[in-house]
């Protein structure tokens, strides 16, 4: 009853979309081999079907999902998306694919491949968003605070409410450097917006004064009997080392801008095999 | 007062070096949502925001008030007979560091301990006076560990406890020789005393809190305390039965033990030169955790003839080997009490392995796929009746062997351990051992 030839989709990379795509397979009893955004790389022979984002079908995707599934179902579906999993969309696609066929089942189905791999992925979501509730570290330029992070994986829906509600009176930016997206807060309010590229001024002479203090604090803590570099490594990866004030290098505390610059460029060169 | 005139840079250097011996860098035990016109909230699993180079967690910003002290603990780097440099901080400049810090997410809170500074109850005063203006004039919404003075009046430690989280009371040594020996201005009443009054004001407090909706919390995360390991002759068995009356009598939340590191020269104590016991205490952490989170005794893990644990084989595995007739058990029907029993197996696998078989038969290749480490596990179980294919059941002697951590004596224990204890950890263990900071 399906389609032999290779389908692949193509949508515009929103949440809405995806679950367009679900949609169409469904409709047309077709199973998609890729689903894809414009910007990933494509290859030579294929030719993708574009699938065009309509809320109405997305909303009745998304509905049916904790009608037909769960609401856990649901949730990890939304998780999934914000994950960095290699084809997400089709990782998505086939669990989706497996919950309407077994029902609420389907989320104790931990020995299934596809179970596994979303479960796991949604997994390293939620725990490097746990590390950045920590690892946040906000400059404060007069009455604003900015914060740089460079994730793997989409974190700021998800460490949001955190910030918004722990600096209810502040106004901050934090910047997904990864994602080019900024969660910014400002009068009570809370926006995600997109931005390419973020120049900031230099800091002020206090600024400067408590990061001074801080990472005196941070070397002052370690106990010398214990050192433990590979501890620490564990829990700490050195990926997250660019935008710590309290690993950065003396003349860094200074200036933000071009201390980011050169760690990027320092953490893209180690990570590269 | 002493170290005017000393700037803020020298201050902070002094009183987080002579705090650090502290183990305890806890900011768990009570989920506060922000407040209107407030700085601050706290998560109940605690977060950690750095890691020193020795791998522990930094969530709370760690000073003393002052690091003068009129007494004169031998095992201590603040005591009297110490020539070292003494300051204090004032209560402002407190407030300010730790709102600072707070802001720029540095920091989960503050703890706050002291050297006793003229008398118990003085101290107590200059550290409520520093908590009062934290939370009342610059609204400071986050989290707070303070650590009570032994001999302060109880109506000091009712109004410490009012403004904090979580309060602590360091027993340090484990017997009332050991306190008679080393820290002659202590004694097992004055620690246990307070501690006794906290639990209590905890529990009255909470019944309080059904009555009145308003009544103020009184230390919402619950007290903690610390115990040296290796400054004395005390066994393991005596620690953890320690740890266990403590967790069970007082209501304690957590127990820290910190191996001892020679910071002075002295006929009863170890030598300067004697490394710290750190395999020692991991084997304690790991034991402890096997109280609160397994359902395991003290009793269960040690006894009069091996008063001590094994440091080659974790205290779980060692619990096994010598249990080897309740082995192996049916990954399909084994109670969750049985499941955790496992070497290897934790309360995220069990869990795992509970949700699973709602579905269908687990096999191994499905226990792996649930990310259940076999490496040690595979000795100790059955799936579908069958034990894992190729497996050689090793005779009881090899089995110890195989479970040993040979690697971690081998090549210098201190670099190789890491902050999870062999048995695989949760995510509730994980966070915590972040946080609790193990």
């Amino acid at each position: 009853m399906f389609d032999r030839a290779e389908i692949v989709y193509e949508y515009d990379g929103s949440f809405e979309g995806l679950m367009c795509c679900v949609f169409e397979s469904f409709a047309l009893k077709e199973i998609p081999s890729a689903i894809r955004t414009p910007s990933d790389q494509q290859s030579l022979f294929d030719t993708a079907k574009w699938i065009e984002t309509d809320i109405i079908k997305s909303d009745r995707v998304y509905k049916s999902i904790a009608a037909k599934i769960s609401v856990q179902a649901q949730e990890l579906v939304t998780l999934g998306f914000w994950t960095n999993s290699p084809q997400k969309e089709l990782l998505i696609y086939y669990f989706l694919r497996l919950g309407y066929k077994h029902g609420s089942k389907v989320m104790s189905m931990l020995t299934d491949d596809t179970v596994s791999t979303l479960q796991k992925a949604v997994h390293h979501l939620t725990s490097e968003s746990h590390k950045f509730k920590g690892f946040v570290r906000f400059s404060v330029y007069d009455k604003v605070m900015v914060a740089v992070i460079e994730p793997k994986n989409f974190v700021l829906p998800l460490i949001a409410d955190h910030f918004c509600d722990r600096f209810r009176n502040e106004s901050f930016m934090i910047y997904d450097k990864t994602h080019k997206m900024a969660l910014v807060y400002q009068g009570q309010e809370a926006k995600l917006i997109d931005i390419d590229e973020l120049t900031l001024p230099e800091v002020d002479k206090s600024e400067v004064e408590y990061r001074r203090l801080w990472k005196q604090f941070y070397q002052t803590i370690a106990i010398e009997e214990r050192y433990n570099p590979k501890c620490r490594m564990t829990l700490m990866p050195k990926r997250y080392w660019g935008q710590l004030t309290e690993l950065g290098k003396d003349e860094e505390l200074y200036n933000v801008s071009e201390k980011q610059q050169n760690l990027s460029k320092q953490a893209i060169r180690s990570f590269e095999p | 007062m002493e170290g005017i005139g000393i700037d803020i840079y020298d201050k902070l250097m002094i009183l987080s070096d002579s705090a650090k011996y502290d183990v305890a860098c806890t900011s768990s035990g009570v989920d506060r949502r922000g407040k209107q016109g407030s700085i601050g909230s706290a998560a109940k699993a605690g977060i950690c925001h750095s890691f020193a180079a020795d791998g522990r967690c930094i969530s709370l910003l760690k000073v003393l008030m002052t690091n003068i002290c009129i007494y004169d603990c031998k095992y201590c780097i603040n005591r009297t007979s110490n020539d070292t440099k003494r300051t204090a901080f004032t209560p402002s400049e407190l407030a300010e560091l730790t709102v600072n810090f707070y802001r720029r997410n540095y920091i989960e809170g503050l703890f706050l301990s002291s050297g006793v500074i003229k008398s118990p109850n003085y101290t107590m005063e200059q550290m409520i006076k520093a908590l009062t203006l934290l939370r009342e004039v610059y609204h400071f919404n986050g989290y707070i560990h303070v650590k009570t003075i032994p001999g302060a009046d109880s109506e000091l430690v009712t109004r410490l406890g009012l403004l904090a989280d979580r309060m602590s009371v360091n027993i340090e040594l484990p017997s009332q020789e050991s306190l008679k020996l080393l820290a002659p201005n202590k004694t097992k009443d004055s620690i246990l005393r307070p501690m006794g009054f906290i639990s209590h004001k905890i529990q009255e407090n909470s019944s309080d809190l059904v009555k009145f909706r308003h009544a103020s919390k009184f230390v919402p995360a619950g007290q903690s305390t610390q115990l040296i390991v290796g400054a004395t002759p005390d066994t393991d068995q005596k620690i953890l039965t320690l740890s266990e009356g403590l967790y069970q009598k007082y209501r304690l939340k957590r127990v820290f033990y910190s191996a001892y590191i020679p910071v002075a020269e002295h006929t009863l104590l170890p030598s300067v030169d004697t490394k710290p016991p750190l395999l020692r205490e991991h084997r304690l952490y790991q034991a402890d955790w096997l109280l609160r989170f397994y359902g395991f005794k003290a009793n269960e893990l040690l006894d009069e003839q091996t008063p001590n644990f094994n440091l080659q084989v974790d205290p779980k595995c060692n619990w096994a080997i010598n249990h080897l007739e309740q082995f192996p058990i049916e990954i399909n029907k084994a109670p969750y009490e049985m499941l955790l029993r496992v070497p290897g197996i934790g309360v995220t696998s069990a869990m795992r392995i509970l949700t699973a078989r709602k579905s269908s038969l687990i096999d191994f290749a499905g226990l792996k796929k649930m990310g259940v480490v076999l490496k040690r596990a595979q000795f100790f179980i059955t799936c579908k009746g069958k034990v894992m294919n190729q497996l050689k059941i090793p005779s009881d002697i090899t089995l110890k062997t195989l479970m040993s951590d040979q690697h971690k004596l081998l090549t210098g224990f201190a670099e190789q351990l890491s902050l999870f204890p062999d048995p695989p950890m949760t995510r509730e263990d994980v966070s915590q051992c972040l946080t609790e900071q193990r």
